[in-house]
């Protein structure tokens, strides 16, 4: 039988990569779900008090909040210049795209670290103000959920810009072209015709910023400075500071599960195999 | 034609839109040639001596040097293993190829801290903390998914007839997917091993969970000295990193025109 014989080959293909990602990668993660309800005690105790826990009420808050916002920021701004690239074709088209990817290939480390040197206390926009005699005493910019906002927004952009590239560019012209000559404004050919075509693409970008904001750890770690305590940073905190493995862990699963949700509710209006899986 | 005000809006707030991407990662051009022992723009004049620094420190450069040979590995190991995955679930392309897929991109959802508890716990089992071994491991898992997309993508556009063709003609399964597919992949294996160097040159809530003393990588390094504060050469390092990367960029762009 040459077709059974044909299967078994390309299964030989995949099993490599298949086989080690299971009995490392998804093994280890399930592994965090037995420590939280094992450690110190079996039971389901790291989340009875995980659930009474104010510190761990307010972190989720913070969290999604954070993750919220900087999605919208994403979306406006990353909106304004994806409509620019595709509908304006100028000389500079090109040049506009390269510094739009450019910035996802600089490490998440140095583009915070740029931000800590913008915006700590005695940090360049600071002097600048100073300097220039608007302001008497340093403003507090970062060690704040401003400073992990901005930073957060600068980090996330372009995973916001490109699903929206993508979207926009298989959108033929001829729809606005006809709404304009049917004596339709610019604006409202842009509200009631262009915009609709570009909501998958908006959604594709929404779900991206969103899912990778809820469990970044990076930008808000060192931005927040130990006050803007999301998730990722509060479990290192019970993990590294006080050695509570068990809470740490049931922490980790109620953030899988977060995310998990997010996804299953986003998969109703997105496609969630062109936003992660067939990713350009 | 007339320039319209919703013309100017797009064009004019796209550009700011960019300046706020990219200008903001420039300001580590100044700081890097300070004068001064700390953070802080340049007093009385420019220094090379933070980049003195960098370039005889053996701490610094012992990093550097890990970080590349490590992700050249892991862009290595993970490039063959997502390109034999990918051609796979190409020629499957059934439910059970879609399974794998998904399950080989679950790194791209699991939020960092949560999968590098998990790589703790099982490294500690398996002796695997603090050895490059260990880092190479994760750093290849992390970046399998980028690997597989990238050459699914680069496969989407191949004719399935093309290997029928080849297999038709007496090729085995394995000489068509050498002489055939692969070519074809050709192009997406290429950007895979891109960024899985980038995933492994970049990563580092992994690295500061199964590292302690013995493997030290670059973004270790620059993490630490974040902590620390006012070193100066972490300035010196981001501009080297930042000019590398803007000239592999402009490589890139002039190569494509």
């Amino acid at each position: 039988m040459p077709r059974v014989h044909e299967k078994v080959s390309y299964w030989m293909l995949v099993l490599p990569a298949l086989s080690i990602m299971v009995c490392f990668y998804i093994l280890p993660v399930l592994g965090i779900w037995e420590i939280a309800f094992t450690e110190p005690e079996t039971g389901v105790g790291n989340f009875v008090k995980m659930a009474g826990s104010n510190a761990v009420k307010t972190s989720f808050v913070i969290t999604f909040r954070v993750a919220a916002i900087t999605t919208v920021g994403c979306l406006i701004l990353g909106y304004i210049v994806a409509y620019a690239i595709s509908n304006f074709a100028t000389r500079l088209t090109p040049l506009m795209v390269a510094l739009v990817i450019l910035p996802f290939w600089v490490s998440v480390l140095i583009r915070s670290f740029s931000w800590i040197v913008l915006l700590g206390r005695s940090g360049l926009v600071n002097d600048a103000l100073i300097h220039a005699g608007m302001i008497e005493r340093p403003l507090r910019l970062m060690h704040n959920e401003l400073g992990v906002l901005i930073a957060m927004i600068h980090v996330m952009l372009p995973f916001a810009v490109l699903p929206m590239l993508t979207n926009m560019r298989g959108i033929s012209g001829i729809y606005v072209q006809a709404a304009r000559s049917l004596g339709a404004s610019e604006w409202t050919s842009f509200r009631q015709v262009y915009f609709p075509q570009t909501l998958p693409g908006v959604l594709s970008g929404a779900l991206l910023v969103f899912v990778l904001s809820l469990g970044f750890f990076v930008t808000p770690a060192l931005l927040g400075g130990g006050r803007v305590l999301m998730i990722s940073e509060y479990i290192t905190y019970q993990i590294q500071e006080f050695l509570n493995w068990g809470l740490g862990s049931a922490l980790s699963v109620a953030l899988l599960v977060a995310t998990a949700l997010v996804l299953l509710i986003s998969a109703r209006f997105v496609n969630l195999r062109a936003t992660l899986l067939e990713r350009k | 034609m007339q320039v319209s005000a919703f013309r100017i809006f797009f064009q004019t707030g796209a550009w700011l839109v960019i300046a706020f991407l990219v200008l903001p990662i420039l300001v580590v051009l100044p700081i890097s040639f300070t004068d001064t022992s700390y953070i802080g723009l340049p007093k009385e004049a420019l220094s090379l001596q933070h980049y003195a620094n960098y370039f005889t420190d053996p701490d610094w450069l012992g990093a550097t040097w890990t970080s590349v040979w490590v992700g050249l590995v892991v862009a290595t190991c993970a490039s063959v293993l997502g390109t034999a995955f990918a051609i796979g679930c190409w020629f499957l392309s059934d439910r059970a190829a879609m399974v794998a897929r998904w399950v080989l991109i679950t790194p791209i959802l699991v939020p960092p801290v949560v999968q590098s508890l998990g790589f703790y716990r099982f490294w500690v089992k398996l002796g695997l903390i603090d050895t490059h071994f260990g880092v190479i491991l994760a750093h290849t898992l992390l970046a399998l998914p980028y690997v597989s997309i990238s050459v699914f993508a680069a496969l989407s556009n191949l004719d399935r007839n093309l290997p029928r063709a080849a297999r038709s003609l007496g090729a085995s399964v394995m000489q068509t997917v050498w002489a055939v597919v692969v070519p074809a992949a050709r192009p997406g294996i290429a950007t895979g091993f891109i960024f899985a160097f980038i995933v492994s040159f970049d990563e580092i809530v992994g690295v500061l969970f199964i590292t302690v003393r013995n493997v030290q990588t670059l973004p270790k390094m620059i993490w630490e000295g974040i902590q620390d504060n006012i070193d100066p050469t972490i300035a010196a390092v981001a501009t080297l990193l930042i000019a590398l990367t803007l000239i592999a960029t402009a490589i890139g762009v002039l190569r494509r025109s």
